[in-house]
This record gives C-alpha cells, sequence and structure tokens, in this order.
C-alpha cells in the first residue's frame, strides 16, 4: 500500500463562543486518509466544515481535539508541504502572471533565476505561455485560474488542497480546466484533496468519494470511485458506468440533509 | 475602449475649451452689462493686469514659491506621518482599539483651528502653517491606509501564510501593495487639503505667502488682487494634485486603465 501523504486521526474542530456568535462543532470524529497520489473529493452540504479541514491541512488553523499529519509529520503550523486553490485564484493584481506563480517560491527564498524557470515551466503545462508578462485583470476568469493552478504547484508540494476551484467558471471552461488539472495531478503525481458541491465533478476527477454529514461534520460514507481514465474526466464523464455513482451520491447528500 | 474614448476625445475637448472661453467672456463683459461694480467683480482683464503688477510690484513670485514650498512640506510630511500611523494601526488592532476614541476626536476637531495656537507656539515662520498643513493632510492618508489594509480578504493573507510568509514578508508583498490605490485616493484628497492648511496659516499670521497677500488685498479692497491670488492658490493645488496623479499613475500601472476624471 502506498505511503499515507495526507491523514486526520479523529479530529475534532471546535469553535468557541465569541460575543457574536454562539460556538459551534464544525467537524467531529473525523479520520481520513488520503495516500499517494491518490486524488479524495470531499463533498457534503454547504456549512458542513470542508474549509475547515482544509484549513486545518493547510497549518492555519489547529484542531480542538484529534491529529493532523502531512507526510507522517503532525501538521502544527504552515508548511511547505501543502499548497492550497480556492474558488478565488488571489492573484495579486500588481504582479505579473509569472511573479504570481513565483510567489510561493520567493517566499521561500529561491533564487530569481530559478524562480523564473519554474514558474514559467508551470506557465507552459498550464497552457498559459505567452501570458507570463501579463496583469491577473487582463486574463478572462478561466485563465486566472490556470494561474493559480500554476502557482499552487510550483512549489512543488506533496499535497494539494482544493476548495471548489472551478465552481465560478461557466460550464465549458470548466469542463476544459477540469481536464488539465487531472492531466497535471496525475503527470506530476501529486496528492490531492478537493473539496466540492458538483457531484459529477467529484466522480469524474477522483479516486474516492468521502461524504460529509451536516454540522457538526462527520465522514458519513466513503466511495472508492472503480472507474479508468482519472486524467481524462472527459472521457469519464461520458461513461455510463458514472451513473450509479451519482445516484449513490445522491441518496446519501439527500440522507446527509435530512439527518440532522 | 480607446477607440472610443478617442473618438468621443476630440469634441469632449473642443466643448471643454469652449467653455472655457464663454466662462472667461462673460466674466470679461457680463458684470458690466448687468451694472456690478467693478470692485465687486473686476473684469478678467483687470486681474490679468493685477497679476502681472503683482510679479512687478508684490513680489508675488516669491510669496508664491514661499505659499508652495510650505504646502509640498506640510504634504509630505502629513502624508508620511498618516501612512506610517495608518499602517501601524492597522497591523496591531489592540493599539487601534486603545488610541481610536482619541483620534477620533481629533479628526472630527477642526484642523485650521489650530492655526492660531501654532502662531503663538511658534511665532510668525513658517513653522505654525506647515503644521496646520500637516495635520489636515494627516487624516485622510491614515483613514484610507487603516481601512485599506483592514479590507484585505483573509483568504490572500492566507495565501501568504500557506507559503510560510512572515508577519513582515505578509506586510510588505500584500498588505502595503494591496492598500496602494486607496493611499492614493487619500493623497489626492490631501493635495487639496495641504493648500487650504497653508492658506489658514497665513491668514492667520505672517508677512509672506499668498495667504498675507490675501489679507493685505483685502485690507486694501484691491478686488483684482485677491482674484489674482484666488488664481494662483488654484493653481498650486493643480500642480499638487496633479503631482498626486502622476505618482498615482506609475505606481498603479498594473490597473485597468480609466477614462481621464473617472474618478
Amino acid at each position: 500500500m502506498a505511503a499515507v501523504r495526507l491523514e486526520f486521526r479523529n479530529v475534532t474542530r471546535r469553535f468557541a463562543p465569541t460575543r457574536r456568535s454562539e460556538g459551534v462543532t464544525a467537524i467531529e470524529g473525523v479520520s481520513i486518509a488520503v495516500r499517494d497520489r491518490e486524488v479524495v473529493s470531499l463533498i457534503g452540504p454547504s456549512g458542513c466544515g470542508k474549509s475547515t479541514l482544509l484549513n486545518l491541512s493547510a497549518g492555519l488553523d489547529g484542531p480542538s481535539v484529534g491529529e493532523v499529519f502531512v507526510d507522517g509529520a503532525k501538521v502544527t503550523g504552515p508548511n511547505s508541504h501543502v499548497a492550497f486553490m480556492l474558488q478565488k485564484d488571489l492573484l495579486l493584481p500588481w504582479r505579473t502572471i509569472r511573479e504570481n506563480v513565483e510567489f510561493g517560491l520567493e517566499i521561500r527564498k529561491v533564487p530569481a533565476t530559478q524562480r523564473r524557470e519554474i514558474a514559467l515551466g508551470q506557465l507552459k503545462i498550464c497552457h498559459l505561455d505567452g501570458f507570463e508578462n501579463h496583469y491577473p485583470h487582463q486574463l478572462s476568469g478561466g485563465m486566472r485560474q490556470r494561474a493559480a493552478l500554476a502557482r499552487t504547484m510550483a512549489t512543488d508540494p506533496s499535497v494539494v488542497l482544493m476548495d471548489e476551484p472551478f465552481s465560478a467558471l461557466d460550464a465549458q471552461t470548466k469542463l476544459v480546466l477540469q481536464k488539465d488539472m487531472a492531466q497535471t495531478l496525475s503527470r506530476l503525481g501529486k496528492t490531492c484533496l478537493f473539496i466540492t458541491h458538483d457531484l459529477a465533478e467529484a466522480v469524474a476527477l477522483s479516486d474516492r468519494v468521502l461524504v460529509m454529514s451536516k454540522r457538526p461534520g462527520r465522514i458519513i460514507e466513503e466511495i472508492a470511485i472503480d472507474l479508468p481514465d482519472r486524467d481524462d474526466p472527459i472521457a469519464r464523464r461520458s461513461s455510463e458506468k458514472v451513473t450509479p455513482y451519482l445516484r449513490r451520491l445522491t441518496e446519501l447528500l439527500d440522507v446527509a440533509h435530512a439527518d440532522v | 475602449m480607446s477607440r472610443t474614448a478617442t473618438a468621443l476625445g476630440q469634441p469632449a475637448v473642443l466643448v471643454s475649451m469652449l467653455i472655457g472661453v464663454i466662462f472667461v467672456a462673460a466674466w470679461e463683459w457680463l458684470p458690466g452689462m448687468l451694472g456690478v461694480a467693478r470692485f465687486i467683480i473686476p473684469p478678467a482683464s483687470a486681474v490679468a493686469e493685477e497679476i502681472v503688477f503683482m510679479f512687478a510690484r508684490e513680489n508675488l513670485l516669491y510669496h508664491t514659491a514661499v505659499t508652495s514650498l510650505s504646502v509640498a512640506i506640510g504634504f509630505v510630511l502629513g502624508a508620511a506621518l498618516g501612512a506610517a500611523i495608518g499602517y501601524a494601526l492597522a497591523v496591531s488592532p489592540t493599539a487601534e482599539f486603545a488610541l481610536s476614541p482619541y483620534i477620533l476626536a481629533l479628526q472630527i476637531a477642526p484642523k485650521v483651528a489650530f492655526a492660531p495656537l501654532f502662531v503663538m507656539w511658534f511665532g510668525f515662520n513658517l513653522m505654525p502653517k506647515i503644521l496646520v498643513a500637516t495635520l489636515i493632510v494627516f487624516f485622510p492618508v491614515m483613514v484610507n491606509v487603516l481601512g485599506a489594509v483592514r479590507q484585505i480578504d483573509r483568504d490572500q493573507i492566507n495565501l501568504g501564510r500557506a507559503f510560510n510568509a512572515t508577519r513582515l514578508e505578509l506586510f510588505w508583498k500584500i498588505e502595503v501593495p494591496a492598500s496602494m490605490p486607496a493611499l492614493f485616493a487619500g493623497l489626492r484628497i490631501a493635495a487639496t487639503l495641504a493648500v487650504i492648511g497653508v492658506i489658514v496659516g497665513e491668514l492667520v499670521g505672517g508677512s509672506v505667502g499668498l495667504g498675507y497677500l490675501l489679507a493685505f488685498g483685502q485690507g486694501q479692497a484691491n478686488t483684482p488682487m485677491v482674484f489674482g491670488v484666488i488664481i494662483m492658490l488654484t493653481l498650486i493645488g493643480l500642480v499638487a494634485y496633479l503631482a498626486v496623479v502622476v505618482a498615482e499613475a506609475r505606481v498603479l500601472h498594473y490597473m485597468p486603465k480609466r477614462d481621464f476624471g473617472a474618478r
């Protein structure tokens, strides 16, 4: 069995009550193991604590109970093994596309020439060669999200965390970007935890799908997607074998909605 | 977009110039036709004549230079101080919380009212007017910087944190550049306020500067002189404002292009 890259051991995260809001338990007793090169999707109703999971993985937040491990090391703060990508591209408007891709490398003190080389390579992979000197506002939403993907991959993380990275894009751009991302992940052999609302996207892109319940979020089901073409979501989508998985997930989410 | 701008630009420039010509012509002849006395509204030609006369006899160039210098020093000091304190408060919520009632009080206090006090403290020199300008420039700059840093997307900061950025790196690589548009919006307001601060300082006391000439002209009941000084002051304000606009265009070169005067 392949090495475990990202692991949650019985993790609970409670937020203490503040003057403005009462305390909530965002996730409770979550155990997850994402193995090397695996793409695992996380679906669940909104407010089920998916983003909390992402923050815990990135070391931006710590668990109330339990432990999070990345590459076998306990996560105690932000670390260089993990990179994340959100629905918002978070490109810095005052930096060119290349400088944005270099952002993480710059903070890691990678020398300028090497930074440039890595950034240009990533931009090529993401089909953005020729746009390296453009500013973010000059690019379309889809291209900006490609640049965000290049920035995420530039630091060569062992675990990539994605929080609905394609949900703001139009349907066609979304399909193309899903395909590009799937190919990039499999070519670079990256491990990925992928948060999404889109059931078809989860089935098309992942090796496994984890279903979370309403708050407090728990993992209520794990479904292995036993289909070929993980690096070609468009091919996978067109296979009729996808349907039973979608039916099953739809059922489960209804359960998750009803079960409070 | 640029094509429509030039296509629209030509007639707009012509109309703009036409309005200017009509205004000056109306100024020149309309009051006379309506029977308004020359000492109430002197015609444009009389004001122009007076400006030329002031250059020759009243050392207008010297007074303009003194006022301009005071505006520049007051503006730079106030802007630097405002930006520094704005950033300091933005990165330290505790400091902001502790200081906010006093900052609010000082912000509400009419800054020009301090002018007599500064004259009493420092005498009839450049100091009082520079201080009034500094004080009046300080607040819009500080408030804009503080607000801008506060409004930065948390996720943007988290992205930096996830890359292991230090607090200092977050400040210089995200917070400072992200607050630049707001800083320049503050500086635009500050550029015009700086002129007001200096004028009030000069009106209150002193024997140099355009504010002094303004008071002198008033004492002589010399309306053309007052009009002339107002024109010179407007020119100083305009130069200060344009300097900010030029600097802004250089610093914020990455922003989508706006049509002139869009803000």
